[in-house]
């Protein structure tokens, strides 16, 4: 009898893509609300963000099991943290334990691409930017998921970030406005819903500033 | 998409270690499509009753709806022996719930996470068990359906199947479903995808089940048939207008 080999995957791409703007004062975290897998639509109205602390969103895409679980885990795991520092964690605080869950599970990898957006100690915008695998940095803006690649390069045009080998460090974040932050993003997700099968149906936008957090919604094509 | 591992051990090797013989790779005796649907008063499911062993229709009784405490319903398709597992499982979970005897109860929304953490927390294992579950119910007036399968994705909607159902019979319900379907609709709509997946899913038998939850409680059908039509005029004279065929 020959060996019978597994036949099934442990991974599936649950598709959506998500994008991180930092403002001088603001972040603004978008990601769509469709779920898929492989040329069909499981459901239109899936939020693939999730609010981690008071300054920190974060915005994931690829296997939404696997989203799900790394949600579940940095709760608990910031909900460790007030107890025994009996205070939020900061962005870049979370930025690392992000990192650091990615890569506890090297060899069998949360298939998750993930932005990290919320405001610094100091209230400035903050993105990180992730691999599954928790490599990570720090940056102006980011696109991740299956729209990444149409996204990324309309940012770069728009957002011109300085090189991050200037010396003395250029400020990455964005001199645009909150609404022009927004807008733009809107923009975004409208290009990539026409070209990439796996962005459309909602847009969901949440905006982290000194007075709090909003949430705004913009329909997408749904085709 | 990143393929599965297959451990190496028993990749080029004559010998399978005890271990692997212990992992499900592959599903036996198999259950096809279950829809749910929300409407006015509570949540509608159905599911027909064939037990496949691959492609014979081996068992055309099988339940594979189940009610789950008070508020809620779970319907399975695939391995159905690792659906009996399923409902020991939710046994024991309920047994602990009704244990603390404090009024409180396991809504749907709890049931359908706990699920979802059990099907996710095999897949780790690498030993799956092989379902795709719905999971409705209603609690304080509150409806909820959702669906979970064997590799852990889970969501809720108004209106989810598993299998064929997602091509076949969610066209239909994205089309047809609204808000406040009344029950004589809700069903009239559900036996329209049920219908479908007659027509053209191989392991659909024509003898299914349709349940209802509401508030008040749980309600199985008997058992019953679709009425089909295999009337088409295509299939009457079928090589009308086909040169050389007899």
């Amino acid at each position: 009898m020959p060996i019978q080999q597994a036949n099934w995957s442990p991974y599936d791409n649950n598709g959506g893509t998500c994008v991180a703007i930092a403002g001088a004062d603001y972040c603004v975290i978008a990601a769509d609300t469709r779920m898929s897998t492989g040329y069909n639509i499981l459901t239109r109205d899936y939020s693939k963000i999730i609010q981690l602390a008071d300054k920190s969103v974060m915005a994931s895409s690829g296997f939404q099991a696997d989203v799900r679980a790394l949600q579940k885990v940095l709760e608990a795991r910031h909900l460790v943290y007030q107890h025994q520092h009996n205070k939020q964690m900061s962005c870049p605080a979370m930025a690392q334990l992000l990192s650091n869950t990615l890569y506890y599970k090297r060899f069998f990898p949360y298939y998750s691409f993930n932005v990290l957006g919320g405001l610094d100690s100091e209230g400035k915008g903050c993105v990180f930017t992730y691999d599954a695998v928790g490599s990570y940095e720090r940056v102006g803006y980011s696109s991740q998921g299956s729209g990444s690649t149409l996204i990324m390069p309309f940012l770069d045009n728009q957002l011109k970030s300085p090189s991050p080998l200037l010396l003395p460090a250029k400020d990455a974040v964005t001199p645009l406005s909150e609404s022009e932050a927004a807008d733009l993003v809107k923009t975004c997700f409208a290009s990539a819903t026409e070209r990439d099968i796996y962005t459309g149906d909602k847009l969901e936008i949440l905006v982290l500033n000194a007075e709090g957090i909003r949430r705004e919604y913009m329909e997408l094509r749904k085709d | 998409m990143l393929d599965s591992e297959v451990p190496a051990t028993s990749k080029n090797s004559s010998v399978i270690s005890e271990a692997d013989s212990q992992r499900t790779l592959y599903p036996y005796v198999t259950g096809t499509s279950v829809v749910g649907i929300k409407y006015k008063d509570g949540i509608l499911m159905a599911a027909d009753m064939g037990g496949s062993y691959g492609s014979t229709l081996r068992y055309k009784g099988v339940e594979r709806m189940k009610p789950v405490g008070k508020h809620s319903l779970i319907g399975a398709s695939g391995e159905l022996s690792d659906f009996q597992e399923i409902l020991r499982y939710l046994d024991e979970l309920m047994l602990y719930d009704n244990l603390w005897d404090n009024g409180n109860s396991l809504g749907p929304k709890e049931v359908h996470n706990y699920l979802t953490r059990v099907m996710y927390n095999r897949r780790n294992q690498f030993n799956p068990l092989w379902n795709s579950l719905v999971l409705g119910g209603v609690k304080n007036g509150q409806k909820y359906l959702g669906t979970v399968n064997m590799i852990g994705v889970h969501y809720e909607d108004n209106h989810v199947a598993t299998g064929f159902g997602n091509h076949l019979a969610r066209p239909i319900l994205r089309d047809e479903w609204h808000e406040n379907l009344s029950f004589e609709d809700g069903v009239k709509l559900l036996e329209k995808c049920m219908r479908v997946l007659l027509y053209r899913d191989r392991s659909a038998v024509n003898k299914l089940q349709a349940t209802n939850i509401t508030e008040e409680g749980v309600t199985i059908s008997q058992p019953y048939a679709l009425k089909t039509s295999w009337n088409l005029a295509a299939f009457k004279n079928p090589t009308v207008g086909a040169e050389g065929s007899w």
